[in-house]
C-alpha cells in the first residue's frame, strides 16, 4: 500500500481531535470530536472551515498568447463560455469525453493573466494529462503543490473572514480576488460546495495552518471534516464525481444543461466546437430518457450509493440506481439522489429501493432538498 | 457483564441476557440514524447478522453474539436512534435473547479484558 499523502493542516487536524480516514490517497479528517451531524447544522446556522487541499489546482497561462487565445483553446474542450468569463469571476463547468461523458466537473476562474482551475482530488493526474495532451503546447498547465485550499462556509464566512483579512461585502458570489496575509498572497472566490454563502481560499502552504489557527479562534465557526462536506452538498443537490459523474453520464442526463451557457448550444453565437458536443448538443434538444433525480425515502432507512431502484417491490424491473444517499441533519430524515430510466417505467408508478435484500418504497421529489442560500447581490 | 470482540455488552439476569453495544462502538459509530431490530422469536446463530445499524456516514452490522432465541426487543431505540449514542449501556440495550448454552457467557470478556481489547 503506497503511503497517504498529507495536506498542509495534517498536524492541526490532528491537534483538533479529526477522525482520519484515506480519500483519494489523502489521510483527510472525516469528522471532529463534534461529529457529522453537529458539525453540518454548525455550518448551516454559524460557519465551518474545510480542508480541500487534496483537490487540485491548475494554473493555466501562456507568455506568448493571450487570455482570449487560452479561452478558445478551452472552448474546444470545455462545452461551456470561457471567453465571455469576466476578469476576476468564477464559473462552473466539466470536461467531456467525445461519448459525452464527463472527465470531470471544476469550477474555473478568469485571473487576468491566467485561468485558475479547481479540480477534484481522484481526478487531478488524468485532467492534468488531458489538457497537457490536448490543447497547445503555447499554453502553460501547472498542477501547482506549494498551495492550500481551504473553504469557509455559512452564513457567518464573511464577518470571520472579513476580521483577517479585510472588507468582503463587495465579493458577490462566484467574484474572485486577490486579498493578503502576512505578506502572503491570498486567492479567495467567493463560492463552495456546501450550497450556502461561503468561501474558498488558495493559499500557500507554508502559511495555512496559522491562518486556520486565527480563523478557528474566531467565535462562530468549527472545523467540519468530509462527512459533513458530503451531508451538506447532498442536501443542496450538488454532484459529487465518482459517484453522481463519471465518463458515462453526460452533463445533460445529470441535470447540469444550465451550465451550458446559450452562446455554446444550438443556435449560438459560438455553438458546440467542443469535445463530446454531438451527444451533448442532441440531448439539449431531445430530452435524454436517463436523468438525475431526487428520492424521499419513505421509511427511516436510508438509501445509499449503488442502492438498486425497482418499479416493483420484488426486483424484476429494474429502473435505475441512487448514486448519492444518506441522512440529512437539516431535513432529519433519508434523502438520496440517482438515475432513472424513464423509458422503463412510468412516473406514477411506485419506485423501491433494494437494500439487504429488502425493497423499501420511495417517492420521486425535486432538488435541492434544501434551498441554496448564495450571496448573489 | 461480559463483552465481544464486536463491541457488545451482555447482561445475565437469570437465563435471559440483555445486549448492547459498548460506549466505544457508539463513538466508532458516530451518530446513529436508523436501526432495524430482530424480531422476537427468532432463532439466531453466533456470528448471524441481526442487526442493522446505519450512522449519518455508513451502514454497520450487529451480530448474535451467542446461539438463542430473541425474547424481547427494545423499540425505544428504533424510534429514537440518537439513544444509543446517549447511553448505550443504559436505556438503549437493543435485545434480550435466552441462550442455548448458559455456559458459553463464561467465555466472553471481563470488561477489564475487554477494555485491553480496545486499547
Amino acid at each position: 500500500m503506497t503511503e497517504l499523502k498529507k495536506t498542509a493542516l495534517y498536524d492541526l487536524h490532528r491537534s483538533l481531535g479529526a477522525k482520519a480516514i484515506p480519500f483519494a490517497g489523502y489521510e483527510m479528517p472525516v469528522n471532529y470530536p463534534l461529529g457529522i451531524m453537529k458539525e453540518h447544522l454548525y455550518c448551516r446556522k454559524s460557519a465551518g472551515l474545510f480542508d480541500v487541499s487534496h483537490m487540485g489546482q491548475l494554473v493555466i497561462s501562456s507568455n506568448t498568447h493571450s487570455m482570449q487565445f487560452i479561452a478558445s483553446e478551452l472552448e474546444k474542450l470545455l462545452p461551456i463560455d470561457v471567453l465571455g468569463l469576466s476578469e476576476d469571476r468564477q464559473r462552473y463547468g466539466f470536461l467531456p469525453n467525445k461519448e459525452g461523458g464527463i472527465i470531470d466537473d471544476l469550477m474555473i476562474s478568469n485571473r487576468g493573466d491566467h485561468y485558475f482551475v479547481v479540480i477534484n482530488a481522484l481526478r487531478k493526474e488524468i485532467d492534468f494529462k488531458y489538457l497537457r495532451e490536448n490543447i497547445s503546447r503555447e499554453i502553460d498547465v501547472d498542477l501547482i503543490k506549494t498551495r492550500a485550499l481551504i473553504a469557509i462556509q455559512g452564513p457567518q464566512s464573511e464577518k470571520i473572514l472579513s476580521n483577517l483579512i479585510g472588507e468582503l461585502s463587495s465579493l458577490k458570489y462566484l467574484d474572485v480576488n486577490n486579498f493578503s496575509y502576512k505578506g502572503e498572497i491570498l486567492w479567495v472566490s467567493r463560492s463552495g460546495y456546501t450550497g450556502q454563502d461561503g468561501f474558498e481560499i488558495s493559499l500557500p502552504n507554508s502559511l495555512c495552518e496559522v491562518f486556520c489557527k486565527n480563523i478557528l479562534d474566531q467565535d462562530g465557526i468549527e472545523p467540519i471534516g468530509l462527512g459533513a462536506r458530503d451531508t451538506l452538498r447532498l442536501e443542496c443537490g450538488l454532484c459529487l464525481y465518482g459517484q453522481d459523474l463519471n465518463e458515462t453520464i453526460t452533463p445533460i442526463e445529470a441535470g447540469l444543461k444550465w451550465a451550458i451557457q446559450k452562446v455554446r448550444r444550438t443556435g449560438g453565437e459560438r455553438e458546440g466546437g467542443f469535445v463530446g458536443q454531438e451527444k451533448i448538443l442532441n440531448q439539449i434538444e431531445e430530452q435524454p430518457y436517463f436523468k438525475r433525480e431526487a428520492f424521499f425515502p419513505d421509511g427511516r432507512a436510508p438509501l445509499r450509493s449503488g442502492t438498486k431502484l425497482f418499479s416493483d417491490d420484488s426486483g424484476k424491473n429494474e429502473i435505475g440506481v441512487i448514486t448519492s444517499g444518506g441522512y440529512s441533519p437539516s431535513l432529519e430524515r433519508p434523502i438520496s439522489m440517482g438515475y432513472l430510466n424513464h423509458n422503463k417505467f412510468n412516473v406514477d408508478e411506485p419506485i423501491f429501493g433494494e437494500v439487504r435484500n429488502k425493497f423499501f418504497s420511495v417517492t420521486l421529489t425535486k432538488l435541492p432538498f434544501v434551498p441554496t442560500s448564495f450571496k448573489r447581490n | 457483564m461480559k463483552f465481544t470482540e464486536e463491541h457488545e455488552w451482555l447482561e445475565s439476569d437469570g437465563d435471559i441476557v440483555k445486549v448492547g453495544i459498548t460506549e466505544y462502538a457508539a463513538e466508532q459509530l458516530g451518530d446513529i440514524v436508523f436501526i432495524e431490530l430482530p424480531d422476537v422469536g427468532t432463532s439466531v446463530t453466533k456470528g448471524q447478522e441481526i442487526v442493522v445499524i446505519e450512522s449519518v456516514k455508513a451502514a454497520s452490522d450487529i451480530l448474535a453474539p451467542l446461539d438463542g432465541e430473541i425474547t424481547e426487543i427494545n423499540n425505544a431505540i428504533v424510534d429514537d436512534p440518537s439513544m444509543v449514542n446517549n447511553d448505550p449501556t443504559g436505556e438503549a440495550w437493543f435485545f434480550k435473547m435466552s441462550l442455548k448454552n448458559q455456559g458459553e457467557l463464561d467465555g466472553l470478556m471481563s470488561e477489564d479484558e475487554y477494555r485491553k481489547h480496545i486499547e
